[in-house]
C-alpha cells in the first residue's frame, strides 16, 4: 500500500522515526534508548551489527523483552519490562550506571522530548502544574552522551514542539545534536538547525508551518525513507 | 554474626518524622516485605529518599498511598505513580527532584565521607537555581551536598550471616550506595546462607545492622 497522508497512522509514524534512528548507529556503538518511541529503534537495527545497548538501571548488553510465562523479574529495563541480556552483558549498580552515562562512555542517546529548540536545548521532564514525571536519568544521559538524538512526533496534536527557545523547564542546555520526526530530520549546528531530510508526503512549507525554530535547508536535502 | 529480625521488628525501628532511604528501581530490588510491615505501623511525617515512587499499589508506592505517612520525597522520578503527582499538587507531599546520577552520588558522598559532589548535570536548567556553582578548567559544575538518612531499608538477593550481600540481575540499583549512608541499615534477604564466597560479595557485611528473612515473612 502506498503511504499517503490518509494512512499515516500513529503506528506508521513511530515506524518511520524508529527506522530512521536505527540508521544512526555504528558498529560497536554503546547506545541508550529512552522509554517509549526511542526503544523501538532497536527493532530496526541490522542484526549483523554489534550494538551494545545500555539501560540506566544497571545493564550493558540489554537484549529483547522476555517472553512469558516464566518471567525473571530480577532483570528489568528502565521501563520496568522484564528483559533478556545478550552475550557479554554485565549488571551493575546505579552509581556505576551513571559513571557510564555521565562520564562520557555512551556513544549515542536517543530520547523523546516535549520541546527542542534551535540551540539544541531540550525540555522533557515537566509541564509545570500539569505533568511532572520527573527527571530520572535523562539529564545525566544528555550531558554525558557523545551524541544526543531526539526522536519525537513533529507536533503534539497541533502544538508546536520545535521552538526558537524552549518555554518549558529544560532538561539540558544546548546538548542535542539531531532531531528526527516523522516529517523530517534536522541537524543542530552552531549556526542553528539545518533541514537535511524530508518525508516526501510533506513540503518545505508544511515543515515551516509546523516548526517555530528557524532553519536552513541543506543543499544535500534528501528524501526520508518512509 | 548479624541480628536476624522479622519485618515487623524492622518496621518498629522506623520512627515518625525521621528520614528513611529505600532501595529499588521501580519494583526491582525493592524491599517489599519490610515496606508492607512499615505500612501496617502508625508512622507519620517521614522523609523518603528513593530512586522513584514505583507504582501506586506496589512497594515504595504503598508508603506514598498511606495518608500522612510521607511528608517529603527526595527522588528522581514519579511518573509511574500518579498518586505521588496528585499528593504533590495538593500539597500533601513535598517532592524534591534530582537527576538520578546526582541523587546516587549525593548518597555515595555521605557514605564515603566526602563533602559533596560537583556535577555538570543540570547546569543551564532550573536545578541550578539557588545552588553553588564552581568553575573547573572553564567548565561549570553544580555543588551538591551529601545526603544520608536515619535508616536505610535495602534488598539483597542472598545475604550471609555476616551481613555480606550478593545480587542477581538489576536488583542492585540504589541498594549498594544506600547501605553506606544511614545510621541503621536493614537488608531484606531473599535468602539467608551461612557464608557467601568473598569473591562474590557486593556489599561487605560491615554496613549491615539487621537482616530480615523474606522467606519467614511470606
Amino acid at each position: 500500500m502506498t503511504l499517503t497522508m490518509q494512512n499515516l497512522t500513529k503506528e506508521k509514524i513511530k515506524e518511520i522515526i524508529a527506522k530512521r534512528i536505527a540508521k544512526e548507529f555504528k558498529e560497536n556503538d554503546i547506545v541508550t534508548l529512552g522509554i517509549g518511541l526511542p526503544t523501538e529503534a532497536a527493532n530496526y537495527v541490522d542484526e549483523n551489527m554489534n550494538i551494545i545497548f545500555q539501560s540506566e538501571n544497571g545493564i550493558l548488553g540489554l537484549g529483547k523483552d522476555q517472553k512469558g510465562p516464566n518471567y525473571n523479574n530480577k532483570i528489568i529495563n528502565a521501563g520496568g519490562v522484564c528483559v533478556e541480556v545478550n552475550k557479554g552483558a554485565s549488571f551493575y549498580d546505579s552509581q556505576m550506571a551513571f559513571t557510564i552515562m555521565r562520564g562520557g562512555h555512551i556513544d549515542a542517546t536517543v530520547l523523546g522530548a516535549l520541546q527542542v529548540d534551535e540551540e539544541g536545548s531540550i525540555a522533557s521532564w515537566q509541564i509545570p502544574g500539569k505533568f511532572v514525571p520527573g527527571i530520572g536519568g535523562s539529564m545525566d544521559l544528555i550531558i554525558g552522551s557523545k551524541r544526543v538524538i531526539v526522536a519525537m512526533t513533529h507536533t503534539s496534536k497541533d502544538e508546536i514542539k520545535i521552538m526558537k527557545k524552549c518555554t518549558l523547564p529544560l532538561t539540558a542546555y544546548k546538548e542535542v545534536n539531531m532531531i528526527v520526526t516523522e516529517r523530517c530530520v534536522f541537524q543542530v549546528t552552531s549556526e542553528g538547525l539545518v533541514l537535511t531530510e524530508i518525508n516526501p508526503l510533506f513540503t518545505i512549507d508544511d515543515i515551516k508551518a509546523s516548526t517555530e525554530a528557524d532553519f536552513r535547508i541543506s543543499k544535500y536535502l534528501k528524501e526520508m525513507e518512509i | 554474626m548479624k541480628k536476624i529480625i522479622t519485618a515487623k521488628e524492622a518496621a518498629k525501628l522506623v520512627k515518625s518524622n525521621s528520614t528513611i532511604m529505600v532501595g529499588g528501581f521501580l519494583s526491582c530490588g525493592a524491599p517489599d516485605k519490610i515496606i508492607n510491615a512499615i505500612v501496617d505501623e502508625d508512622i507519620k511525617g517521614l522523609t523518603l529518599i528513593c530512586n522513584d515512587t514505583s507504582f501506586p499499589d506496589k512497594d515504595k508506592g504503598l508508603l506514598i498511598q498511606k495518608d500522612e505517612m510521607i511528608k517529603k520525597v527526595i527522588t528522581t522520578h514519579i511518573g509511574t505513580n500518579p498518586t505521588t503527582g496528585k499528593k504533590m499538587h495538593s500539597g500533601e507531599i513535598e517532592v524534591e527532584f534530582y537527576p538520578m546520577g546526582t541523587l546516587v552520588e549525593k548518597i555515595h558522598a555521605k557514605g564515603s565521607g566526602l563533602g559533596g559532589v560537583l556535577t555538570p548535570t543540570g547546569v543551564g536548567t532550573i536545578l541550578e537555581n539557588g545552588k553553588k556553582t564552581i568553575q573547573i578548567d572553564g567548565k561549570k559544575y553544580i555543588f551538591e551536598e551529601p545526603l544520608g538518612a536515619d535508616i536505610a531499608i535495602i534488598y539483597g538477593t542472598i545475604v550471609d550471616k555476616y551481613g555480606n550481600v550478593k545480587y542477581e540481575g538489576t536488583t542492585r540499583n540504589f541498594n549498594t550506595s544506600m547501605a553506606t549512608a544511614a545510621d541503621v541499615v536493614i537488608v531484606q534477604a531473599e535468602k539467608i546462607v551461612e557464608t557467601i564466597d568473598p569473591n562474590e560479595v557486593v556489599i561487605p557485611g560491615i554496613f549491615i545492622d539487621y537482616i530480615v528473612n523474606s522467606e519467614e515473612n511470606e
